[in-house]
């Protein structure tokens, strides 16, 4: 399976899978080993994107060629570790090491020689397919490769030499503007680029998040308090552990030099904040206030958890029984879902995911509300619920036929449920006031909260 | 596609002797025959060429697209060089980016051609804007071209003075390409270094670390001028650049300082040594200065200090790399801060958590405290990848202890029966692991194993057998039993290994289970062909030890397996069955080994440690690349041993512009010293040594900053250095700081505003220094910015902030005069051992308090509400018993809270220990010992009783932090050949501070905390009970509260803030009808005021 050529080696290498037919050449495999190049340098040397199917469709080298016949180790582990989940984020060979994610059904595997903080290229790798993804809207096979050129000159920006250039997103888009389809067309007619031709001024000041010159007719701030449960709770229905992680996320779309000042009701329930590079850090130690110059667009401010010691409230209760009959080919499935704690607002995109035994073979269930699909591939049964109201309690229930023969499974499936509060910040979070300073128009601002299952798990 | 892939792969066979002849180029490389064989191709090619060389401008990008297109799928585009490089001079942007990208890519390839663009770059390289000289560097350094090697040279030292930082940053970065391309540069490309590092902007920071680390990273000499600088830049360094900082931060510090870890109990020793030749009173006493006068770096301090923020990035990278540095730097009681934001990453994508969770897993090992109270964030969810599962039970196994276990273990329960074997295996190895650390559950966790014997699934069963083996090897004393079970299970067990695990058991222990041993050899006998060679050697092993134990039942069978096993397939087999027999059957040709056969076989066998795969780990680095592989990656840099006597810390001073920085830093500290000390000095005499370093050392930080204020006003470069402290200022506006600083156009002002500012700091610290205030070493920072801020705001009399900074203002007023008081009552306590506990005097209190509170009602016109701390109301006399006089072997101690507010700094309890000695003999240094601590409270030591009189009693004081939770704090209490372990748990009620504040406020503070901020009950009161002075009395006795004048009769308000977080608590008790009434508790921290309303419902029902 693997190719270990030496140098000089011609050996016509064994093709290393089915799947990767063009990458069976003998001379590329021992190009990777070639003792000529130099290759001392630190950090990211190259990148491959591998689809699903492990075609590398896409390469880029920043310093010498490391050839595609390296990839061979990681198609090696993948085969090893069966679910692409379980494909181990590091890996070593011979003469590279490969760090990969894995993202939308793509693998980002990224080629280092030397000692580097894992988490450094993890995490670089991932603003990568974030900057994908905000340039073409997903971060898909096809909209790379509709997007080659674009996504080279972007690669090429945020990589110097392997040491991360440009990764703020504004500072990306004043170099390089994301396609729409208006200027493709117009691209198409006139013959112009996608390059920018204005020189990025942001990277030169101290406050690279945001580009210089930004000048909206109506000036908007939007702020989405969005919060997450995080619990599993055991069959009788008490919480094992239960967590509050939030975000606020914004839209900013403020003309000129704005500084913003953010500041909350109840700032003490935030115990543990990690930051945008644009808050000061001081003034949130001494007035738990959060000052910033914002970035221009759509952007993270801060993530948070609420600190442990209060007590989470749950919203919603399940009530199952789901039970198999020894020796026989059946079992009985029964799951309502009901509110609790709502503080006045409605439950609403009530999803429930259950992975079923492997030896259920069907469902044959009914649903008061919603509708349920069943996968007897991947054996997952989903329940969309929709909206719950407290007088009539959805509830899903019916017969699960076995695989007759098969043991009788121990364990009854983990339920998963995921749904939405609008209205609400379940850890009782308010923001407080928005000062802007620097500039004198009036801006529009807006707050939104949203509670959302996050990992919720019966 | 397909067809491309086809002569793709003949192309690249193409590529390759090009690549050999580099040396000596090729000719043009589109010379028809070498690709006669690909017309389809070449011809391909050739219309990519005519667009190349097309006038239009369109085309030209056209075919650039389509060549990078090609690039990017890796196919070779290389003989289109000479058409491309051409365009290199393009007027349009973007056709010039992408030739830039064609070059990168094949310039090496080309080098002859690629020389002839190399002119355009040199040219660019004069251009007025820097953006395009910076551009035009990158592309040159990264041509791998080694003939224009001194051109690059002379671009990159020309760059590194170039005006423009972002210049700078690029030269940076080509050093390092240069460096890959021709080593033999190092030393010149060392002096850019150097000169680089000197740099003040925080773009180049970054990226000439990153050069110094690719370069030379042994020089650490270059570091010492720049330490202090970049440890201040740090923050407003971009995060790739922090990472690359902190790194080299940690390995610079860990050769630099002295380790902070060794106070404990190393230095005693070592010093004792040295102390050989003095007198034996002396040297116990120079001991404990030792101890004592361990004092930080400052600049290690500055290190630690400097980074902490940066536990708040949003990148994981520079969170993990803070979370090592302190791992590695800081004194192990405070490396506790970043399991937090550690814990915070495990929300984060699959890889990160990967990463994390395996250093979670090696910290884990080494101090289980860290990551204890976050136990339940380990718990493994059905949705997680395998390898974050195993790794989450790793940690799990790690952090179990006897308190924990038995959630742990009901945990694992739901573990075992999971759909994902591979995990289920892993948990029943964690519950050996448990079984085998924690004797107290060994039996359980044996019997719960058994019980998994008989569960359907194999891979469970057979993972259990192997684990219960090594279990039992550990303790085989009475398990008989149990080995009789699995006896049985032998029949139904077709794994291989448990199979050959029960029958090394049996055949190790034959001599516990005399009747089945030979029984399961005559099974196995029978179906030996058939067994797995693995289990097929034991039972020869089974056969070997019961011929030996039993000969007469056995001799037989045992002979039978034996010939078996000689004709045996495989070689092992038939090896061990020779070397058996000649061991065990005695023949006239056995040599004298045969004697010994019991005792080889028999022996007893050392039982396996189950250890965590992480156990050794920690000699790497963490965060790096090693760590995660465990094994050592290329380039991996050691991180050296701390050194036994620090190098000179002078080395880091810089002359000139870094006296600014030096003397905050040394302001920090002493700051944070100061108390201790002049406590010290105050209250025993013979520490006056460590005092007196003390004092020569705020002496020299005001010395440090007097030459700073000269110096600001004569060197001007000095302005610019005051000018980055400002930009960490929180009130400055970043932006126009920095712009200063670049431009260095404003210096005299500048200097003008620092000499301002080092005037409010000596004047701030003088009063402090007076009034001795304790802050803890956290608090050492942020105050010290706040009384810079505060100066500040004074003289810029900006409206916005002044509202808080006044509240700051005030109440740092008051903290100055309260302690001074307390001082002196402290030394009291301390000189003159005092029989009884303090009495209070609430009385005036008790009956002025609306007067009082009118008047703040007035002159505080509601800016500031709740940070009026009072003093106490009421000091309870009850005292708790900390040591029983007969567990402590005649030495007994009490404790009672005596509710005095900042007597150890702003989040601890005070609390008063009284240590009386009941035996007849003298009792000599009493002292706390090892402490255990929960995560975040932190104790402030009483110092040390040096001698107790038989009969005679102390009171010493002490702080806790006990972080607004009524866990107890444990330590122990040391006498000087004991130790007792002794507990300290806070009532509620002593948990918070007096606040006052007027009735308006109280109301106001009430409306904003209501809903899940509000606890009631309704309770009786007893008669004796409705008057209004008794009802104060017993809510002020039961908790520390402070009395709100209210209006109304039977309205009674008390208001208070919590000792850690200083959350509001405010508490009112409504008469109603009836004798009864409604207490309501309204805060933040509902936790504590529910447990406060359990607690004061008793006070006011009960007579």
């Amino acid at each position: 399976m693997l190719m270990r050529c030496g140098p000089g080696c011609h050996c016509p290498s064994p093709s290393p899978s089915n799947l990767i037919p063009k990458r069976v050449t003998s001379k590329e495999s021992c190009q990777a080993t070639d003792g000529k190049h130099r290759q001392s340098q630190k950090m990211i040397h190259s990148l491959f994107l591998i689809n699903c199917s492990g075609d590398i469709f896409l390469e880029k080298h920043w310093k010498s060629v490391v050839s595609q016949s390296v990839c061979d180790y990681f198609f090696e582990a993948q085969e090893k570790a069966i679910d692409v989940e379980n494909v181990p984020p590091v890996i070593s060979t011979p003469h590279h090491y490969l760090i990969s994610i894995y993202r939308d059904k793509i693998f980002f595997v990224s080629v280092i020689q030397t000692e580097v903080p894992p988490l450094f290229v993890i995490e670089f790798l991932h603003r990568v397919a974030d900057t994908f993804q905000d340039y073409f809207g997903e971060c898909s096979e096809t909209a790379i490769k509709d997007n080659v050129v674009i996504v080279y000159e972007l690669l090429e920006e945020m990589l110097d030499n392997g040491f991360p250039l440009a990764t703020e997103s504004n500072i990306l888009k004043e170099l390089i503007k994301p396609p729409t389809i208006l200027r493709s067309v117009v691209n198409s007619i006139t013959g112009s680029s996608n390059v920018g031709d204005t020189l990025p001024t942001g990277q030169l000041s101290n406050i690279p998040w945001r580009r210089a010159g930004v000048k909206y007719t109506n000036n908007e701030a939007y702020f989405d308090v969005i919060e997450e449960i995080d619990a599993i709770i055991d069959k009788s229905g008490s919480t094992v552990f239960a967590e509050i992680q939030g975000v606020i996320d914004s839209c900013i779309k403020l003309s000129g030099m704005p500084d913003l000042s953010l500041s909350f009701m109840n700032p003490r329930l935030l115990d543990d904040v990690s930051f945008h590079p644009c808050i000061r850090f001081k003034r949130w130690e001494s007035e738990r206030v959060l000052s910033f110059i914002p970035p221009d667009g759509n952007f993270r401010l801060i993530s948070y958890r609420v600190s442990s010691q209060n007590l989470v409230a749950i919203p919603v209760y399940v009530k199952h029984m789901i039970s198999f009959k020894e020796n026989s080919s059946s079992g009985r499935f029964d799951v309502t879902i009901g509110p609790k704690q709502n503080m006045g607002k409605t439950v609403e995109g009530v999803v429930m995911t259950v992975h079923m035994p492997k030896a259920v073979l069907n469902m044959n269930l009914t649903a008061t509300q919603g509708s349920y699909t069943f996968d007897p591939v991947t054996k997952v049964l989903t329940w969309d619920v929709g909206k719950i109201t407290p007088q009539k309690l959805p509830n899903l229930k019916g017969i699960v036929n076995l695989q007759s023969g098969a043991p009788k499974p121990e364990e009854n499936p983990s339920l998963n449920i995921q749904f939405k509060i609008q209205q609400l910040a379940i850890s009782g979070l308010k923001v407080n006031r928005l000062d802007m300073y620097g500039e004198k128009y009036k801006p529009f601002k807006g707050v939104k909260y949203i509670t959302k299952a996050g990992k919720f798990q019966m | 596609m397909s067809g491309n892939g086809h002569s793709y792969g003949e192309q690249a066979g193409e590529a390759a002797p090009e690549l050999a002849q580099e040396a000596a180029p090729t000719t043009a490389p589109s010379v028809p025959a070498a690709f006669g064989l690909f017309s389809s191709d070449t011809k391909k090619n050739e219309d990519l060429k005519q667009m190349l060389e097309s006038s239009k401008d369109s085309a030209k990008l056209d075919a650039m697209k389509r060549i990078v297109g090609m690039i990017a799928k890796g196919k070779n585009a290389s003989e289109l060089f000479p058409a491309v490089v051409k365009n290199v001079a393009s007027k349009n942007i973007e056709i010039k980016k992408l030739v830039y990208v064609y070059l990168m890519r094949y310039a090496e390839e080309q080098q002859d051609l690629a020389l002839l663009s190399i002119s355009t770059f040199q040219r660019a390289l004069k251009d007025p804007n820097q953006l395009i000289r910076a551009s035009a560097l990158r592309v040159l350094s990264s041509i791998r071209v080694p003939i224009i090697v001194p051109i690059m040279m002379l671009a990159i030292k020309e760059a590194s003075s170039d005006l423009s930082p972002y210049v700078r940053k690029n030269a940076a970065h080509a050093i390092q390409k240069l460096y890959s391309l021709d080593p033999e540069q190092k030393e010149m490309l060392i002096e850019v270094i150097e000169k680089l590092l000197k740099d003040r902007s925080t773009l180049v920071a970054g990226s000439v670390v990153m050069a110094f680390e690719e370069v030379c990273p042994d020089r650490i000499d270059l570091i010492h001028k720049n330490y202090r600088k970049l440890c201040n830049l740090l923050v407003d360094v971009e995060e790739w650049g922090q990472v690359v900082i902190i790194h080299m931060l940690t390995r610079y510090a860990r050769t630099q300082f002295v380790s902070p870890w060794k106070t404990d109990d190393d230095v005693v020793e070592e010093y004792n040594e040295n102390n050989f030749y003095e007198s034996d009173g002396e040297q116990k006493e120079k001991d404990r200065n030792v101890k004592k006068t361990y004092t930080m770096d400052p600049d290690h301090r500055l290190l630690l200090r400097n980074t902490k923020p940066l536990l708040q990035s949003r990148n994981a990278a520079v969170v993990m790399a803070v979370a090592q540095l302190y791992w590695h730097l800081a004194p192990k009681s405070e490396a506790g801060i970043v399991s937090k934001s550690l814990v915070r990453l495990l929300r984060s994508n699959r890889e990160v958590q990967y990463i994390v969770l395996q250093n979670i897993a090696t910290m884990s090992i080494q101090r289980k405290g860290m990551f204890e109270p976050y136990l339940k964030s380990f718990y493994v969810r059905s949705t997680d990848p395998t390898m974050i599962k195993t790794l989450k039970l790793e940690i799990l196994t790690n952090l179990a202890n006897e308190a924990n276990i038995s959630t742990l273990l009901r945990e694992f329960q739901t573990y075992v029966k999971s759909q994902d074997k591979q995990f289920a295996a892993a948990t029943i190895q964690a519950i050996g692991r448990c079984a085998t650390n924690i004797t107290e559950v060994t039996d359980t966790c044996l019997n719960g194993l058994v019980c998994l014997l008989s569960n359907r699934d194999e891979t469970v069963v057979a993972e259990s057998v192997v684990v219960i083996k090594k279990l039992l090897q550990t303790q085989p004393a009475h398990h008989g039993e149990i080995i009789k079970h699995m006896a049985k299970l032998l029949d139904n067990i077709t794994v291989p290994v448990a199979r050959a695990s029960i029958l090394w058991l049996i055949g190790e222990y034959c001599e516990r289970v005399p009747k089945i041993a030979p029984d399961v050899l005559r099974k196995t006998a029978k179906s030996f062909t058939n067994e797995d060679d693995l289990v097929k050697l034991q039972i020869l092993n089974l056969g070997a030890k019961l011929y030996l134990t039993n000969s007469k039942q056995t001799k037989l069978l045992t002979q039978y397996v034996l010939n078996l096993g000689k004709y045996d397939q495989s070689y092992d087999i038939r090896d061990r069955t020779r070397f058996i027999r000649q061991l065990i059957v005695p023949n006239e040709k056995s040599g004298a080994l045969s004697k010994y056969a019991k005792k080889i076989f028999l022996a007893q066998k050392p039982a396996p440690l189950l250890e965590s795969p992480f156990k050794d780990r920690d000699h790497f680095q963490l965060g790096t690349l090693s760590h995660t592989l465990n094994s050592r990656a290329t380039g991996y840099l050691e991180l050296s041993d701390w050194p036994d006597v620090a190098p000179d810390p002078a080395v880091r001073n810089v002359e000139v512009a870094e006296s600014a920085k030096e003397w905050t830093a040394i302001l920090g500290k002493t700051k944070k010293e100061k108390p201790t000390e002049k406590f010290y000095s105050e209250s025993e005499e013979e520490e006056d040594e460590s005092a007196s370093t003390g004092a020569t050392e705020s002496e020299s930080g005001s010395e440090s900053e007097k030459e700073d204020k000269e110096e600001g006003s004569s060197d001007e470069s000095s302005g610019s250095s005051s000018s980055s402290e400002e930009s960490s200022d929180s009130e400055s506006d970043s932006k126009e700081s920095t712009a200063k600083k670049t431009s260095g156009a404003v210096k005299e002002s500048n200097a003008e505003e620092s000499k301002k500012k080092a005037k409010g700091i000596s004047k701030n610290r003088n009063t402090s220094s007076s009034s001795d205030t304790e802050s803890s070493s956290s608090e050492g920072s942020s105050s010290d910015s706040k009384s810079v801020s505060d100066s500040r705001s004074d003289s810029d009399s900006g409206k916005s902030g002044s509202a808080t900074s006044s509240k700051k203002e005030e109440k740092t007023a008051q903290d100055r005069k309260t302690p001074s008081k307390q001082d002196v009552f402290l030394l009291d306590l301390d000189d003159f051992y005092p029989v009884t506990t303090p009495v209070a005097v609430p009385t005036a209190a008790v009956l002025s308090p609306s007067l009082t509170a009118d008047l703040e009602g007035l002159s505080l016109s509601g800016s500031s509400v709740i940070d009026q701390v009072t003093t106490q109301v009421f000091v309870p006399t009850k005292t708790h018993e900390m040591l029983h006089r007969m567990t402590g072997k005649g030495l007994s101690a009490h404790y009672h809270f005596s509710r005095q507010p900042d007597m150890f700094g702003d989040h601890m309890v005070p609390v008063q220990v009284t240590v009386t000695n009941t035996t007849d003999q003298k009792i000599e240094n009493i002292h706390i010992g090892e402490k255990k601590l929960p995560l975040g409270m932190r104790i402030h030591e009483f110092n040390p009783i040096e001698c107790l009189e038989p009969g005679g009693s102390v009171t010493v004081s002490m702080g806790i932090d006990f972080c607004d939770s009524t866990q107890t704090a444990s330590f122990q209490l040391c006498t000087k050949d004991d130790h007792f372990n002794v507990n300290i748990q806070p009532p509620v009620g002593e948990l918070l501070l007096p606040v006052t504040m007027s009735e308006k406020d109280f109301k106001k503070e009430q409306g904003m905390l209501t809903g899940m901020n509000e606890t009631s009950a309704t309770i009786a009161v007893a008669p004796q009970n409705s008057t209004s002075l008794v009802i104060i009395e017993k809510v002020v006795k039961a908790a520390n509260l402070g009395v709100v004048p209210s209006g109304q009769d039977n309205i009674h308000r008390f208001a208070a803030k919590t000792v850690h977080s200083g959350s509001l608590m405010l508490v009112t008790v409504e008469l109603k009808e009836s004798s009864t009434a409604q207490l309501i508790i309204n805060t933040e921290k509902t936790v504590i005021g529910s447990v406060l309303l359990r607690e004061l419902k008793p006070v006011l029902s009960q007579g």
